[in-house]
């Protein structure tokens, strides 16, 4: 009996083995610092100058701070507002271009090298690409110059609430409409093109395949996108951060929860800043759950499993 | 085993994190000074963010005073962001376990922030700790003491230069407006805030602003305060002087007698160049002439222009005290506690902040104002003149200027705080927001900055 057994080879240990430096370097990198995470938030922890305060245990002290005391609200409505500019005409343009360059009619020409182009701005670093704009968008940019010479006067981009918040859900849209449309793409071209070719000689029209055919099938696709843009979308710091150095002009209508959290690295806050980091953190836990399963509950189970799949 | 081994990582999250809270409350230097020749150290240490102290340290080798056997170790941040005041303080924090070639001996602050520094035990009294005597002291401007001066009368650190300001005006608008481009005539016109705001509102009318932007004016209302910005019971005053400049400025923007633009800006840049259409600056020695002349150019130096007449506005500029007096700007030099070079850090002192020869000679080499009253007096009735004010002596008005700059009123939050203000008031001057809900604003990134702040 014992025998036998050493003869079976088990290759199930070599999976956990090869598993260990994901592990290692999660643990090290991920897990330890969202625990700490967790930890420093129930203290009173930061610096004045060089005089240090703290950390004293405080309880729940920060997070009543936070939720009645500060305006995180508000700071949420400006983010989410700001997603949504840019994640609409994002949606909206992704589609159009994902199935024009999956319509096997339409033949595109350079299919590649119109895919390269839309991704461009995805490769700029978004701080690089922030002070492109801010110094476009100056009030004695260009642009301003383009609308004096035609006979328009200045638009100070920065001091209005409109153009602060379109000039960077503009850029969010730029840098990442080119991402989705290649995931879409993908999720389009998985399609098998039989299902298509038989709506068409039943005399659908393109709009009617893509209603009826295309869209269900990629919705677990469209649900991961969302889900990722949503995450995305809360963590959103860099643009605004830079394009109004880091004051959310005007009035702070244009300052995101993240670049709240960072007004706290100034004087080291090591309590507050833990503890909206936790508030975010659960934020985005229920909103991804609640997306995730809005948008999946009627999927089909060969659609359930794709999306966990492309959720990894 | 799973869950054994869930529990031991987070058992060991919890410790790890637990040690590092630990680690952070380190203990503080020792403020005892050494000044046997033995225990003089090796190497020393400047902490500092930009060339312009390398290039001062050379007169005090010319001195000679530097021992041979003495390694001079630069350590330099960049300003931007905080991050010289960040590298500094996590140098000062490890201080006293640091070995002692690699303590920090000598760094350099800005007024804005000296007392966060000054007012603290990791700076050396540089009269009982370091030996300058209060005669050594005795020619430097007033102010540049009382800047680094902590809040038990204490002084802990020193500089060479001074920093008064001045109203830079352009000859060719002051003719035109006020029919005279002589700085005298054009002082007695700017000599109190409603004559100025006045000539603002005689050149608007002639199609010109009076300032460039809206914090121009700023340093010379928030250095002419009553009471520091933060009393002590750790709660944020306003100062009525402030509130002064909040108003002149809201009306200067209704009245479009300034640019809307902001310090160091492009549009500001601009109005100081050729094509500008603004009345004058509020500028410091450096900023004459350095900035100033920089921005007045046509062709910048850089693509072979020339420093001259002829090129853009040069020589179009004249000074004039303003309604006023302030300072924008200025280097001190603190000794850190736990230096193991006291001796070295003295002859520094006293070579380039309290020698009159040395400093006249920085003057005349670089055209920095130094710190040397009697010094700096003595250029201003010599036949001294800069070719880029027409020919003025403006270390003249310097000298009249300096002695009346008064900073008793400084606290450790200023720098933070005349930022957060500048930036909540923008909104209001641009209409976005009410007078109130601008205060507000300011109030809260105030707390945001420093937790330890009430209002």
């Amino acid at each position: 009996m014992k025998r036998k057994k050493s003869k079976c080879v088990s290759y199930a240990k070599w999976g956990y083995i090869f598993l260990i430096p994901f592990f290692l370097v999660y643990i090290i990198f991920q897990l330890i610092p969202l625990l700490s995470t967790f930890y420093n938030s129930f203290f009173e922890n930061y610096r004045v100058g060089l005089m240090q305060v703290g950390p004293t245990f405080v309880g729940f002290k920060n997070y009543k701070e936070i939720l009645f005391n500060s305006e995180l609200p508000m700071y949420l409505k400006n983010t989410f507002i700001i997603w949504m500019m840019g994640f609409i005409p994002q949606m909206f343009f992704s589609l159009l271009l994902a199935s024009w360059f999956t319509d096997l009619r339409l033949r595109l020409k350079c299919s590649g090298f119109f895919k390269t182009v839309i991704y461009m701005p995805n490769l700029i670093m978004a701080s690089a690409f922030s002070m492109l704009f801010y110094t476009i968008f100056s009030d004695v940019g260009p642009i301003n110059n383009l609308l004096n010479s035609m006979g328009l006067p200045t638009y100070r981009f920065l001091a209005e609430v409109a153009g602060a918040r379109g000039l960077i859900a503009l850029m969010n849209f730029l840098m990442w409409f080119g991402n989705t449309t290649i995931v879409l793409m993908a999720g389009i071209m998985g399609i098998d093109t039989g299902i298509m070719e038989a709506a068409r000689i039943d005399g659908a029209s393109s709009f009617q395949i893509f209603r009826k055919i295309t869209l269900p099938i990629i919705k677990p696709i469209m649900a991961y996108t969302l889900v990722t843009s949503l995450i995305g979308g809360i963590q959103m710091f860099d643009v605004p951060q830079i394009l109004t150095n880091g004051n959310g002009n005007p009035d702070r209508t244009s300052m995101t929860a993240i670049m709240y959290l960072n007004k706290h690295l100034y004087s080291k806050n090591y309590g507050m800043a833990g503890a909206l980091s936790v508030i975010l953190f659960i934020i985005t836990a229920v909103l991804s759950i609640f997306v995730f399963k809005y948008v999946t509950k009627d999927m089909v189970d060969t659609g359930a499993k794709t999306s966990k799949k492309a959720k990894k | 085993m799973k869950r054994k081994l869930t529990s031991l990582f987070l058992a060991t999250a919890m410790v790890m994190t637990t040690l590092a809270g630990c680690g952070n409350s380190g203990g503080k230097p020792a403020a005892k000074v050494d000044t046997s020749e033995a225990a003089q150290g090796k190497v020393l240490n400047i902490y500092c963010w930009n060339q312009e102290f390398q290039e001062r340290f050379e007169y005090f080798k010319k001195s000679g005073k530097l021992p041979s056997d003495v390694k001079v170790n630069f350590v330099v941040t960049p300003n931007e962001n905080n991050a010289y005041q960040n590298a500094l303080d996590a140098a000062l924090l490890k201080q006293k376990d640091a070995p002692a070639d690699e303590k920090v001996d000598i760094f350099l602050v800005e007024a804005d922030y000296a007392l966060k520094y000054v007012d603290s035990d990791y700076t050396l009294d540089v009269v009982n700790d370091i030996g300058l005597t209060k005669d050594d002291l005795a020619d430097q401007y007033q102010y540049t003491k009382d800047i680094v001066t902590d809040s038990k009368g204490v002084q802990k650190g020193t500089t060479w230069q001074a920093t008064p300001g001045l109203f830079a005006y352009r000859r060719s608008i002051a003719k035109d407006v006020l029919g005279t481009d002589n700085p005298d005539k054009v002082q007695e016109a700017l000599s109190s805030w409603d004559k100025f705001n006045s000539v603002a509102e005689k050149a608007a009318a002639k199609g010109y602003k009076m300032l460039s932007g809206y914090d121009d004016a700023y340093r010379v209302f928030s250095n002419n305060v009553s009471a520091p910005w933060v009393d002590s019971n750790n709660k944020i005053v306003i100062d009525d002087n402030i509130m002064k400049w909040v108003d002149q400025t809201k009306l200067f923007t209704e009245k479009g007698y300034n640019n809307k633009s902001s310090l160091w800006d492009n549009v500001w840049a601009a109005d100081q160049g050729p094509k500008g259409k603004v009345f004058g600056f509020f500028y410091s020695t450096w900023g004459i002439n350095f900035t100033l002349l920089g921005n007045s150019l046509a062709t910048p130096v850089k693509e072979g222009g020339k420093e001259e007449v002829g090129n853009g506005i040069y020589g179009d500029y004249a000074v004039c005290q303003g309604p006023q007096s302030y300072y924008w700007g200025g280097t001190w030099i603190c000794a850190a506690a736990g230096t193991d070079n006291p001796n070295l850090i003295k002859e520094i002192m006293k070579t380039l902040t309290c020698d009159k020869s040395t400093e006249v000679q920085i003057t005349k080499d670089t055209q920095d104002y130094t710190n040397t009253i009697s010094g700096m007096n003595e250029l201003a009735s010599s036949d001294f003149k800069s070719a880029f004010l027409g020919g003025q002596n403006h270390i003249k008005l310097f000298a009249q200027a300096a002695p009346k700059i008064n900073m008793k009123n400084i606290s450790a939050y200023d720098q933070g705080l005349n930022e957060e203000f500048q930036k909540a008031m923008k909104d209001y001057f641009d209409g976005n927001v009410t007078k109130d809900k601008a205060l507000d604003n300011f109030y809260k990134a105030a707390i945001e900055k420093y937790p330890n702040l009430s209002h």
